[in-house]
């Protein structure tokens, strides 16, 4: 196992692009509303392994303080968003999101 | 001198207070005391001004109104013997028809709402005949214009009233471009439009030889125009008639004394622009000789009472415009000042009558009321005698001092049109004496006999009438007509005693015109016509009113068998020489289908851009609708995709 100093930025950033990518999929593949607002969590994570990684090897602190604003309004977000989807299945008794496709344009 | 300020805005004041007084029934017949108060102060601040010296004409600043870079319009008023002249004229036949008014228009709806009208136009047309530039005359102008509309339109329920009152505004407008040219074309000439300015430039550049320009010989036929249309000339009079749809007392004051006369004043005012083009003042005497005759002519064949004085009007004013044509300010003036009289006294008169006879204004229908209306009988013969031009009344002296002037001027100058023009004048001198006296036999000689007309006068309620007032308005059944109170013969008394000493002023007219800016250069004539003058015009008058008698006292079949023998003639006068129809197809079908034209082209082009940019968002968004699925899923790989397009062109681009 190597030491810590031998990892380079790219791991890092290799880290946070699947964790984002990941996400991503999930977002794209399930109908689960629980599911896929979990799956915009690690794309909002992978973004801030990245930024912490950014952070840590240009020795600049904007990218941590950044990080902090970002999981704060994650968790704001998962208030809201938990909140949204508790009534969205009070009214159709499930949580598939394609239950919601008549609110087309 | 400081009185002067005062004279518009007390009436200003009066008709703000009777607008208040409009918002409560109870305080309807407040309306009165305080427009009669407010214009019997300007009348006696006249009196102040009048006594006051003013010199040959005095300049006193109100306040400040438009004052842009050099061009400058103030409140300022400037007095001469000219604006006194005009100031009695205005408050003191204002204050006798808004007397008269107070009895006539009494239990009508809109008594304040009358008075209001009454007391703004009074400041209008002080504010018109006291301005010292042409911007602020101008307000005055069209101020008087917009009270006439109010007035005429003051029965709004009834439709002919809503479309008299539309044509006189509209046929105004017509006058008012050329006048309001004029005044842009003055401040682009003389660059002042101050009144005493110009027409001191416009006298130096007429001594001067060769300094008049084409702008110069333009600006009298602009004004000209606005003169034409205010003062109900060819082609501009058929307002003028259709105006009596008005009530009474606004026809005496209105429509017979003052607003129409502004055209004769402006002309008088700005003698000197006129003389400086050769034609303006020809054209002014032509058009108004040919009024005269021309609205004599219809008068003749009238049968309703306040046509005929309608139709009488235009024609005097046709002698006014004559009168100032012929370079006799003092002429025009002078019959601008004893018209009024008399004719506000004939239009009162026969507002007594229609009163009397609950509307009924039709001659057929009403014949022999000497003993029911001695009074109005005895009045109205005054006007009558004034307007035929029997010495030694009133109507004589102004209309005989005009045709000598013309006669004069056309003998001494060699001007053919001039003697043309008065022997035209003679000869609606004699049309004169014998509509006037038509409608006089007719009214109150013969055998008694009246149908009442159907005038309601709007009463507000049926329980007010009964004892709210003494006379009667009638209901459509029949009553006895009866001669009115004193309150309305009182200020009728004072016009006939001006109708028949107003012929004495004229050597006071003369003194105050001759040092006003009216004033034209003496000239003396070898050839002095006023003395036979004297004696053919009284015996036109006579001879008119003799006629007049044997075929509408003496021998009434006989007329109407001189009738039969003309049908054609007849008809045409009758239908006023189809002028409204002939104006109907020239000018107002063809406007109104080039107004379908321009709707349409409106509702196809230009609204068609119009709604077209509104469509297009929405037809845009029709084609894009099929993306909005619905599904979460779908949205997301749509971002998804469009930052990674957006990736790949940054990486392809950097």
């Amino acid at each position: 196992m190597a030491p810590l100093d031998d990892f380079t930025l790219a791991h890092f950033l290799l880290t946070g692009a699947v964790l984002f990518v990941l996400g991503m999929i999930g977002f794209l593949t399930r109908r689960n509303l629980i599911v896929m607002f979990l799956c915009t969590e690690m794309m909002f994570q992978g973004v801030a392994v990245s930024l912490a990684a950014f952070s840590r090897f240009y020795l600049h602190v904007t990218g941590q303080t950044f990080i902090i604003f970002v999981l704060t309004i994650a968790a704001a977000e998962a208030a809201l968003a938990l909140g949204l989807v508790v009534l969205l299945f009070r009214r159709k008794r499930t949580l598939d999101a394609d239950a919601w496709s008549s609110m087309s344009g | 001198m400081t009185a002067v300020h005062f004279i518009p805005w007390f009436p200003a004041l009066a008709a703000v207070l009777c607008g208040i007084c409009c918002t409560k029934k109870s305080w309807r017949p407040l309306a009165a005391p305080i427009s009669i108060a407010s214009i019997a102060i300007a009348f006696l601040l006249s009196l102040i001004v009048a006594g006051s010296d003013y010199g040959a004409g005095t300049q006193v600043h109100s306040f400040n109104w438009i004052n842009i870079g050099d061009f400058s319009a103030n409140f300022s008023y400037f007095i001469d013997s000219l604006t006194i002249v005009m100031l009695f004229v205005v408050t003191g036949i204002g204050t006798l028809v808004a007397i008269y008014g107070s009895g006539y228009m009494k239990g009508d709806r809109g008594y304040a709402r009358f008075f209001a009208a009454v007391s703004l136009f009074i400041f209008a047309m002080t504010t018109l005949v006291l301005a010292d530039n042409l911007v602020l005359l101008f307000l005055g102008w069209e101020g008087v214009g917009v009270c006439s509309y109010l007035l005429i339109g003051y029965y709004y329920e009834k439709p002919s009233a809503v479309a008299a009152a539309k044509k006189a505004f509209i046929v105004n407008r017509i006058g008012d471009v050329g006048f309001a040219t004029g005044i842009f074309l003055i401040w682009m000439t003389f660059g002042t439009v101050n009144l005493s300015e110009v027409v001191a430039q416009a006298r130096a550049i007429g001594d001067q030889e060769g300094a008049v320009t084409t702008a110069h010989l333009w600006i009298p036929f602009l004004l000209m125009l606005g003169a034409f249309g205010k003062s109900a000339q060819i082609p501009l009079y058929v307002w003028l008639p259709d105006a009596m749809e008005g009530p009474t007392p606004v026809s005496a004051l209105i429509h017979a004394a003052t607003m129409v006369t502004a055209g004769v004043y402006i002309i008088a005012r700005n003698i000197a622009l006129f003389e400086l083009s050769p034609y303006a003042l020809p054209t002014v005497a032509t058009i108004g000789g040919a009024t005269a005759l021309f609205a004599a002519l219809i008068a003749l064949c009238q049968y309703d009472l306040k046509r005929v004085f309608a139709y009488s009007t235009v024609s005097q004013l046709g002698y006014m415009f004559l009168g100032v044509g012929a370079l006799s300010t003092v002429g025009g003036v002078y019959h601008l000042f004893t018209h009024a009289f008399f004719k506000a006294l004939l239009f009162l008169t026969a507002g007594s009558v229609m009163h009397a006879l609950a509307g009924q204004l039709d001659l057929r229908r009403i014949s022999g009321l000497r003993t029911k209306m001695p009074v109005t009988a005895a009045l109205m013969l005054v006007g009558c005698l004034a307007l035929a031009g029997v010495p030694p009344l009133a109507g004589f002296f102004s209309k005989d001092m005009i045709l000598a002037e013309a006669l004069d001027k056309g003998l001494n100058e060699g001007r053919l049109i001039y003697t043309v023009l008065a022997i035209v004048g003679l000869v609606t001198a004699l049309l004169t004496a014998y509509y006037t006296f038509r409608l006089w036999f007719r009214v109150f000689m013969g055998p008694t006999y009246y149908e009442m007309g159907d005038e309601h006068h709007h009463e507000e309620d049926a329980a007010h009438h009964g004892h709210g007032h003494g006379h009667d308005h009638g209901h459509g059944h029949a009553h006895e007509p009866h001669e009115m109170p004193w309150l309305m013969n009182g200020p009728l008394v004072v016009l006939a005693f001006g109708s028949v000493f107003a012929g004495a002023f004229g050597g006071w007219i003369e003194r105050m015109i001759g040092n006003s800016t009216a004033a034209v250069a003496a000239h003396h004539y070898k050839i002095h016509t006023h003395d036979v003058m004297v004696l053919i015009s009284s015996g036109v008058a006579i001879l008119g009113i003799a006629i007049a008698a044997y075929y509408h006292w003496l021998r009434r079949p006989a007329a109407d068998q001189v009738a039969a023998t003309m049908p054609g003639l007849v008809r045409t006068l009758a239908n006023k020489f189809y002028v409204d129809e002939l104006y109907d197809r020239l000018v107002v079908r063809p406007l109104h289908m080039l107004g379908e034209i321009f709707f349409a082209l409106d509702a196809l082009i230009i609204d068609g851009l119009v709604m077209l940019v509104g469509k297009l968002p929405g037809l845009a968004g029709r084609l894009i609708q099929p993306a909005q699925t619905g599904r979460l899923q779908g949205y997301g790989l749509g971002m998804a995709a469009g930052a990674a397009a957006l990736g790949v062109i940054l990486l392809l681009l950097l």
